[in-house]
């Protein structure tokens, strides 16, 4: 699949300059289908973010969540709490307004990258169902401590964010994510992100240090969950700690599932279909989510790979036969 | 082909799409559109039935007496998952597809408060039922409620205890994943300690919980008169049998959320000997309420609980209003619900304030072998 | 003392019904080696079985022991059936792919029966009947109920029973064997997929009977009520040492006395349900084998 070039700063210009022409025709657009697509898009950001993880890297978080919630909330805080206290950002308009605003994502991400590198240091000694428990479990100790904290709004959640949230900065992280990720599994550096998925054993002994890819692979991952969150916060001018729970976790994995495990097209592909074809299921009402479960066994036992996915899933298989036998 | 081709073709596609639907002109049609979204699946789904229910039973009821301004009403209702994150989805689909006048919605504040700032932008109003939650009437000026709120609730239960029941010293349990939870217990606390009662002990659990017995023996060593249990009917249905497991024999007291035919279901006899506040009483003999039984008993074969009660009494609340307002163009619709007054509904009699809030009496109610019975109503 | 006494017994009976859930994950671990995470659904199910069967038998038998103790083998039984089905139709196409992909299935699987269990049979809670007329007994300082009785003893004879199925007869040494070592298992002329088969029949009926005695007692279910317990339960299977029988047992009661402990105290009963992850952590961070496991290294 050599033609996919996530990498090419073509494609970033392209997808940036798209991003600007969303912005422009924006206003003449149906409310109800731009904010489809924007939730589509943030769902890229995400997928692309978990797949460095889950698909490159070979890792298995169920923590994802837990990292847009850190976003979200420290974004959150920065355009809806501090204001209170501090007139002068209270004061901003326009174009300084969303300066503060891409900051406040920004340091959202930084926040979320800093948990998860606190979070991926010690656990990542931990191998595949451990790893998936233990960052369950840490997306739910999140959970828990924000529906406990009173500042940001505990249970009630936080209300009255600033619609911030531009089709342009929702198209420009998707964009630069698919970007960014792109460059980092086609650099030197990322290379060692596939060893360690393919084989930890032999990529340490030719000299990957496979538990700093992991983090690092943990912490790129972390930093754009983080400002997605942000922008899903600052879109629905709501959060609430229960918006973050295991079930958006794992939504998420389904992306990444569905579109391929290690392939950023396809996992991005995966977030805009699903994102506008779960929305068009609502007629089916309570049967929707049936489906969705039964979409998720029967592609995991007719086309693991995903849509997209070839390297990572078949590899592994030879490998598996060859452990058997 | 290359990534930047793709993404291209992509684009384009993507904007033929979307000017493709992009904003169609209004149209006029024989039909005037009422959005509903309610929790018909997940969590709370039993009480988003209910309010549906009782919507349901009430637009049926108006379009088979003629409709309103000449014309039938549809209602469009949306399923939210007991998801946060859907109500605002919902409810962009509600206003911006489906070109609704008017918004029902939410039981469940939380989900309230998600849809109200959308309602608020596009200029439609919302009338939520039974969300108590003083922060949704807040978000503006085109969102209403008809039932009361929850300061007056605490405050009411707070009153009560000390005063009718007589205690100086009370526990709290709350169920911290509840807004509407923390909510009470806030005011319940408030008032409480304000007219000169004690709280001994607060504890806490997270809906879903089904064990309770940590806290409840907490609780039992504190020694208090009375325990307020601020949560939904399922577990404090669990936390009544659970505590007098464990030999608490104490009156325990609640709220609105009590209401379900459920908690006495799986409660039973634990349950006696309780009081709750609530919107009605079904033992009221007014000719309102017991045509609404009836009416609701023939159609569901069950006993309305109070969200049915309030999704009822919001459909007619609107349609009143559409009917003094003579047309269905925002604006006049709020000032319309804005200025009802008076209206004799099924849960009492509904004035709006100047914040957009039902100033209603409560009824206290005591649980005594099975059934819920009128003990006091408290105006505001 | 009287508040530390009860809370001690509080905490064992939360851990009893948490040990019976998690000796299912830890079977089908240690021979299978992947999380069933559908199996808190399977408690559920459980539940469910035993509430239709109650509307039916109930009117003729009357509450009892006898109907009691039917309810329990008839959802023991539909659940095995039940275990058995999913690992046929959904575990054995994958049985040789990487253990994420079933891990994922596994996920589907749990979403599959929540939102089928809320599509089929409503989202509501329904009340489950009274099985065993209750009455208190006091244990010296610490109050109980008979029902809370008949759960210890329930769950300790469940114990037994598969202590000794694992341990005497000459499927469990097969079941044993094959946790050991799958090909020189099938070397020696094991059938593995009826020992997977039977693993899954045999942790799924005590899910069942997980769900049962749980519902006698907290007289409540709906279609959500298996995933914390699930949750909790594995988070109880790896703490005593994932694919360790008497592991399970002992992660149980020690999670059920924490959680009791930290929901009785004033400061951490909020954050209960983080503190039954955050023990998690820890002790995967320091004994990766958990309390009764062995560590092991993976070889090349």
């Amino acid at each position: 699949m050599r033609w996919i070039s996530e990498h090419s700063r073509t494609t970033l210009l392209i997808g940036l300059a798209l991003a600007g022409l969303l912005q422009l025709i924006s206003g003449n657009l149906d409310v109800y289908y731009l904010n489809i697509g924007l939730m589509a898009a943030i769902h890229v950001a995400l997928a692309v973010s978990l797949n460095l993880v889950n698909g490159y890297t070979g890792q298995f978080s169920l923590g994802h969540a837990g990292f847009m919630a850190v976003g979200a909330y420290t974004a959150a805080s920065l355009t809806t709490i501090l204001p209170e206290a501090l007139p002068a950002i209270a004061g901003l308009k326009g174009f300084s307004l969303q300066l503060w605003f891409v900051f406040s994502t920004l340091v959202g991400g930084g926040a979320a990258a800093l948990c998860g590198f606190l979070v991926g240091m010690p656990s990542l000694r931990l191998r595949g169902d451990y790893l998936a428990i233990v960052t369950l479990g840490f997306g739910e100790i999140i959970r828990v401590f924000i529906q406990s904290s009173d500042t940001l709004g505990g249970a009630r959640g936080l209300s009255g964010l600033p619609p911030l949230t531009s089709p342009f900065t929702c198209v420009s992280l998707a964009v630069i994510s698919i970007y960014i990720c792109g460059n980092l599994v086609k650099s030197t550096y990322g290379l060692g992100y596939l060893a360690t998925r393919d084989d930890e054993i032999a990529a340490e002994s030719v000299g990957v240090n496979t538990t700093r890819c992991k983090v690092n692979a943990f912490v790129v991952g972390a930093f754009i969950a983080g400002m997605a969150g942000s922008l899903y916060g600052h879109l629905l001018q709501y959060i609430n700690p229960s918006q973050f729970g295991f079930l958006k976790s794992i939504e998420i994995v389904v992306l990444v599932i569905l579109g391929g495990m290690g392939s950023t097209l396809g996992v991005s592909i995966a977030a805009v279909v699903m994102t506008f074809g779960l929305e068009q299921m609502r007629n089916l009402n309570e049967w929707r989510m049936v489906i969705y479960a039964l979409l998720i066994i029967v592609f995991m036992i007719v086309r693991p790979q995903g849509v997209m996915g070839t390297l990572g899933v078949e590899r592994s298989r030879t490998k598996s036969k060859r452990k058997a036998a | 082909m290359t990534l930047a081709k793709i993404l291209l073709t992509f684009g384009a596609t993507a904007l033929l799409f979307v000017t493709g639907c992009a904003k169609q002109a209004e149209t006029d049609s024989d039909v005037i559109k009422i959005g509903q979204f309610a929790s018909l699946t997940g969590g709370i789904a039993s009480f988003g039935q209910s309010s549906d229910a009782g919507t349901t039973l009430a637009i049926e009821e108006i379009n088979a007496a003629g409709g309103v301004l000449g014309k039938q009403i549809e209602l469009i209702t949306e399923d939210d998952r007991s998801t946060a994150g859907e109500p605002a989805n919902v409810v962009r689909k509600l206003i911006h597809r489906d070109k609704v006048s008017a918004v029902l919605g939410q039981v469940a504040s939380s989900m309230s408060i998600e849809a109200a700032p959308i309602c608020q932008e596009a200029g439609i109003p919302m009338i939520t039922p039974a969300s108590t939650n003083p922060e949704v009437t807040e978000k503006g000026d085109f969102i209403f409620r008809i039932c009361f709120i929850d300061p007056f609730q605490g405050k009411v239960m707070a009153k009560f205890a000390k005063e009718n029941l007589g205690a100086s010293k009370s526990a709290i349990l709350t169920d911290v994943k509840q807004d509407y939870s923390v909510g009470l217990t806030k005011y319940f606390k408030e008032t409480f300690e304000e007219i000169g009662g004690e709280v001994v002990a607060e504890q806490s659990f997270s809906s879903g919980d089904t064990d309770f017995k940590a806290q409840l023996t907490t609780i039992k060593a504190a020694d208090p008169e009375v325990i307020f249990v601020p949560a939904y009917y399922t577990e404090a249905a669990l936390i009544a049998l659970q505590a007098r497991e464990l030999g608490i024999e104490l009156p325990l007291c609640g709220g609105d959320g009590w209401d379900s035919p459920k908690l006495f279901e799986i409660a039973g006899k634990a349950v006696d000997g309780c009081y709750f506040s609530n919107h009605y009483s079904q033992e009221d003999p007014s000719e309102a309420v017991q045509d609404f039984i009836a009416k609701y008993k023939a159609k569901h074969n069950a006993v309305p609980d109070a969200m049915a009660a309030l999704g009822y009494d919001s459909a007619y609340v609107l349609v009143d209003a559409i009917k003094r307002a003579g047309s269905t163009e925002p604006e006049a619709l709020r000032d319309a619900i804005a200025t009802t007054s008076g209206y004799k509904g099924v849960t009492g009699t509904i004035t709006l304030d100047e914040n957009r809030n039902a100033s209603k009496p409560a009824v206290v109610l005591k649980i005594a072998g099975g059934k819920a019975s009128y003990v006091a109503t408290v105006a505001p | 003392m009287d508040t530390f006494l009860q809370q001690l017994f509080n905490g064992l009976f939360l851990g009893a019904i948490y040990a019976l859930i998690a000796l299912g994950y830890t079977m089908v671990y240690g021979i299978l080696r992947f999380i069933n995470f559908a199996h808190g659904e399977v408690y559920m199910v459980g539940a469910y079985v035993a509430y239709f069967a109650a509307s039916m038998l109930l009117p003729l038998f009357g509450a009892g022991w006898l109907a009691f103790l039917l309810l329990l083998i008839i959802a023991m039984l539909a659940c095995a059936l039940l275990g058995v089905g999913i690992e046929w139709t959904v575990y054995r196409p994958l049985r040789h792919r990487p253990r994420l992909t079933v891990l994922i299935t596994a996920i589907g699987v749990s979403l599959f029966l929540q939102y089928g269990g809320q599509s089929w049979l409503g989202a509501a809670p329904r009340a489950f009947p009274t099985l065993l007329p209750k009455s208190t007994v006091s244990l010296g300082p610490v109050q109980a109920t008979n029902l809370q009785i008949v759960v210890l003893v329930t769950t300790l004879v469940l114990m037994l029973a598969l202590r000794f199925f694992v341990m005497k007869t000459k499927l469990g040494k097969a079941m044993r064997a094959v946790s050991h070592n799958v090909q020189a298992a099938s070397l020696m002329g094991i059938n593995n997929d009826r020992v997977i088969s039977v693993t899954f029949a045999v942790g799924s009926a005590l899910a069942a009977a997980a769900g049962v005695l749980y519902a006698i007692n907290y007289p409540t279910i709906n279609p959500l009520m298996g995933l914390m317990p699930g949750l909790k339960a594995f988070v109880a299977a790896v703490l005593g040492g994932i694919g360790n029988i008497p592991g399970a047992a002992v992660g149980g009661l020690v999670l059920g006395i924490v959680e009791t402990f930290a929901g009785g105290s004033p400061l951490l009963s909020p954050y209960r349900d983080a503190i039954a992850f955050g023990l998690l952590v820890l002790l995967l961070l320091f004994k990766p084998g958990g309390l009764l496991g062995k560590a092991t290294v993976e070889k090349v």
